[in-house]
């Protein structure tokens, strides 16, 4: 990590690397609650659809709990996303000065379909009590929709940084004739949109089953636990496949798009036929690889269906126009961290699958669940992998052979930046903590009330009596109405 | 022209971020004034549950501000963000803060945890907006221009501060009317007086304040300070100036349905007249809209994406107030998550 500092340092300005590390420590945080922005609601209304269809009170619940819990993760979501919109400015003026109006639209989309997304969101949560249950379900049926137009406008926008196009340069080098239409849907954006899209939804899939899995491995082995884990862990097992030929395509058209990305990830040195793939593996600054298990020719049979595959090689390109070596390692690593733990997962589902076509139950072994368990955990790691991978990759530039992140970068000093990383690392830990803190509270208070369902309130709820806040308007309205 | 109708949405954005987002700030505001815990009990649940159905959607508006301005006018954004980069990062910060703060306080059950959150909420809610105001503020005067650095004069000089403390004195303003109202609403009458003696105050406070504003902007900020004081720019401050003073009268009347439209009227014709008086520069004096807007093509397809928006965008968004203001939102309770709860029975479609 040492000589990545020292890279970074050599290659731009001072502020550079503060600029780089406090957006991706915000961008890092924030990519943690997108899976649940975009899919917590969609799971949560196949739940709820579950408990009206028939009538079933448990689903019902579920789908209250889940939603009590969205209502934190979506203000929390909506903060950290909107740090990274100023950051935007306040790290990067450089590229939104010259480029905001080639690529700002898909922000535009984003930016309106987010606040179709918060109105309808505010419907569904603060809709359970008082409209009519299936008027409320369709109010909120809208929403996973507008979460895939967010994403949309998002990944549109990351794709034209990796694929830029729909532009042409002026002899000043300022972009003119601005095709919009070329300038969203570039290259990578399919590829992207996809592979983020199903990667969110199962990461939000195995993450809220592994609550479950914990529980029934804690021996609550009754109806509730059987639906929360059911539910959300059949969607992830599903979509599981789906994303693994997703990652198979996205990393051949990286390889077709971006094969300078295509060589870090794999840390192919010298342009080649018959190219090894490395799991793992170190590469070195003089193009030499230690460590890493090397399988011959897999690389170019990946890249292309044939040993005899051309495989681009870092080396074909100026070491100023290529991720140096320290940063084509993180990228390796990182792309065959999120190509095993995929590749488990699937192995996961296909367990899954063949009990419950076998007979129709979940397994029996405490094995499936432990995996279960972490399955949720390693997903969020592999979100965080496939950024790192895409992000790190693309290094040098921002703007993909257009503009270097060291051209992009904020004038703001060193000093003030790194002060100001601090700051945010604080406040981030913080808030994150308090959030997790305030969802394990939560969890134990239902289940504190779950098992003494029947008798009056539980302990934790003696001080919850007398809150500093209000206690709710309807039920108990004459209380507090009256006034004290 | 393309580029005047993008910095017409612009405006109408600010706008609509001035008075959605203020009035929500404005509650964080009488949050923080509220009083200790026993005293303040009161005020604060009404402020939460006036608040927590409509704050996420009431702040989006500020992230359209910041597209607009990116893809609309990127040398605006870039000459903005550049200059003013400490007040936008702490804007940021309090962001965040308040943003957590508030989300976090209502499902905590223990006290301390609830007024650690609380006041993380109440005091960011006082420090954005003037961050934001001050910004604002700064750009008028003309201290910045494309290529300027971030320096602390750009946003400390006496026209920023002004702006900063007249902003917070308008979400303040804004607040005390709205949640006069939701007194009202939630049958509250105790409250109804007590919101509305603090929409009085902050009115005086806000003339007050303006008063100053005229007198330092007068050589501070020459351009915006004329074109506030001659032409369109001064007929818009007056009849917001009534507006202001229908919205006390309408107070004193316990019409607070019609307080709350004047309120907004007038923070909003403030807003605009601030816009037209800067016209035709984004930055007065030396970054003109045409100067400043992006490709011609890109415009249109703001403007387009900007319409279909307003289709898609716009019946939602009533319905949210609707509901709101028929009380037909309310959040989930403890009672609601148990297992005990009383399971409404689903009918059939």
């Amino acid at each position: 990590m040492n000589s990545a500092i020292d890279h970074f340092l050599a290659d731009g300005p001072a502020q550079l690397l503060p600029a780089r590390e406090l957006m991706a420590f915000t961008l890092g945080s924030h990519i943690l609650l997108v899976p649940f922005g975009v899919a917590l609601p969609a799971i949560t209304l196949l739940m709820h659809y579950r408990g009206l269809r028939k009538g079933d009170a448990v689903a019902l619940l579920l789908a209250r709990r889940w939603s009590a819990v969205m209502a934190v993760q979506f203000a929390i979501g909506i903060v950290t996303g909107t740090v990274l919109s100023f950051e935007l400015g306040l790290l990067w003026p450089g590229m939104m000065g010259r480029w905001g109006d080639v690529f700002g639209l898909g922000f535009g989309v984003e930016a309106w379909a987010f606040f179709l997304e918060a109105i309808l969101i505010a419907i569904y949560l603060y809709g359970w009590r008082r409209l009519k249950p299936w008027t409320h379900f369709w109010l909120g049926l809208p929403l996973p929709l507008a979460a895939l137009m967010g994403a949309f406008g998002i990944v549109a926008a990351n794709a034209w940084m990796n694929t830029p196009r729909g532009f042409s340069l002026d002899a000043s080098g300022k972009p003119v004739d601005v095709d919009v239409r070329r300038a969203i849907f570039t290259p990578m954006f399919g590829p992207e949109y996809w592979h983020f899209v199903v990667g969110v939804v199962l990461t939000a899939g195995y993450v809220i089953a592994g609550v479950y899995a914990v529980g029934w491995l804690r021996g609550r082995r009754d109806r509730y636990h059987r639906l929360g884990f059911t539910v959300p862990f059949s969607v992830a097992a599903i979509l599981t496949p789906v994303q693994f030929m997703l990652g198979d395509s996205i990393a051949r058209s990286v390889f077709h798009k971006q094969p300078v990305k295509f060589a870090a990830t794999e840390i192919v040195w010298k342009t080649d036929t018959h190219v090894p793939e490395y799991m793992f593996g170190r590469l070195h600054a003089d193009g030499t690889i230690s460590g890493g298990i090397k399988i011959p020719q897999l690389d170019s049979i990946l890249a292309g269906f044939s040993p005899d595959t051309k495989v681009t090689g870092l080396s074909s390109v100026p070491a100023s126009d290529r991720p140096t070596a320290t940063q084509a390692t993180i990228a390796h690593w990182a792309f065959d961290i999120m190509v095993t733990i995929g590749s488990l997962l699937v192995l996961l589902a296909l367990w899954y699958g063949w009990c419950w076509l076998r007979r129709r139950d979940l397994p029996r072994s405490p094995w499936f669940f432990r995996c279960a368990a972490v399955a949720g955990g390693a997903c969020l790691l592999t979100v965080e992998c496939g950024w790192i991978t895409t992000e790190v990759g693309r290094q040098p530039w921002i703007v993909y052979q257009n503009m270097r992140v060291a051209e992009a970068v904020t004038d703001t000093r060193a000093p003030t930046l790194w002060t100001m990383l601090g700051l945010v690392v604080v406040l981030y830990v913080l808030v994150f903590g308090a959030f997790l803190t305030v969802l394990l509270r939560m969890s134990r208070r239902w289940r504190l009330a779950d098992e003494g369902a029947g008798t009056a309130a539980a302990p934790g709820d003696v001080e919850g009596d007398t809150p500093y806040g209000p206690r709710p308007l309807s039920t108990t309205g004459g209380k507090d109405g009256g006034g004290t | 022209m393309t580029e005047d109708a993008v910095a017409w949405v612009l405006l109408a954005v600010v706008t609509a971020y001035a008075c959605a987002g203020g009035t929500d700030y404005g509650a964080g505001f009488w949050d923080l004034l509220a009083g200790g815990t026993r005293r303040g009990k009161r005020p604060r649940w009404l402020i939460d549950h006036a608040m927590e159905p409509v704050w996420e959607t009431n702040n989006v508006w500020l992230i359209f501000v910041l597209v607009i301005m990116w893809t609309g006018f990127p040398v605006l954004f870039q000459t903005v963000f550049t200059a003013m980069w400490l007040p936008l990062a702490l804007a940021a910060v309090g962001l965040v803060l308040r943003g957590a703060g508030f989300a976090l306080r209502k499902p905590t059950q223990r006290l301390a945890g609830r007024r650690v959150y609380g006041a993380v909420f109440a005091v960011s809610s006082l420090l954005t907006p003037f961050f934001l105001g001050a910004a604002v503020g700064g750009l008028a005067t003309g201290r910045v221009a494309p290529g300027t650095e971030a320096s602390a004069d750009a946003w400390s000089n006496g026209t920023s501060v002004i702006a900063g403390l007249l902003t917070v004195a308008a979400t303040a303003f804004l607040g005390a009317v709205f949640l006069t109202a939701d007194a009202r609403r939630f049958d509250a009458a105790d409250l109804v007086g007590y919101f509305r003696l603090r929409a009085w105050c902050s009115l005086a406070v806000l003339a007050v304040l303006a008063c100053v504003g005229l007198v330092v902007t007068r050589d501070d900020a020459r351009y915006v300070h004329d074109g506030l004081t001659s032409g369109i720019g001064l007929a818009f401050v007056l009849v917001a100036v009534v507006s202001a003073l229908a919205t006390a009268v309408l107070l004193y009347r316990a019409a607070t349905g019609w307080a709350r439209i004047t309120a907004v009227a007038s923070v909003a014709l403030v807003v605009v007249a601030w816009g037209l008086a800067q016209r035709p520069y984004l930055i007065p004096t030396s970054l003109t809209v045409s100067e400043a807007a992006g490709a011609t093509t890109t415009l249109r397809w703001l403007l387009l994406v900007t319409a279909i928006a307003v289709v898609l965008v716009g019946p939602p968004l009533v319905l949210l107030y609707r509901l709101d203001t028929a009380g037909a939102l309310q959040p989930l309770t403890e009672a609601d998550l148990r297992r005990t709860a009383a399971g409404r029975e689903p009918e059939s479609p």
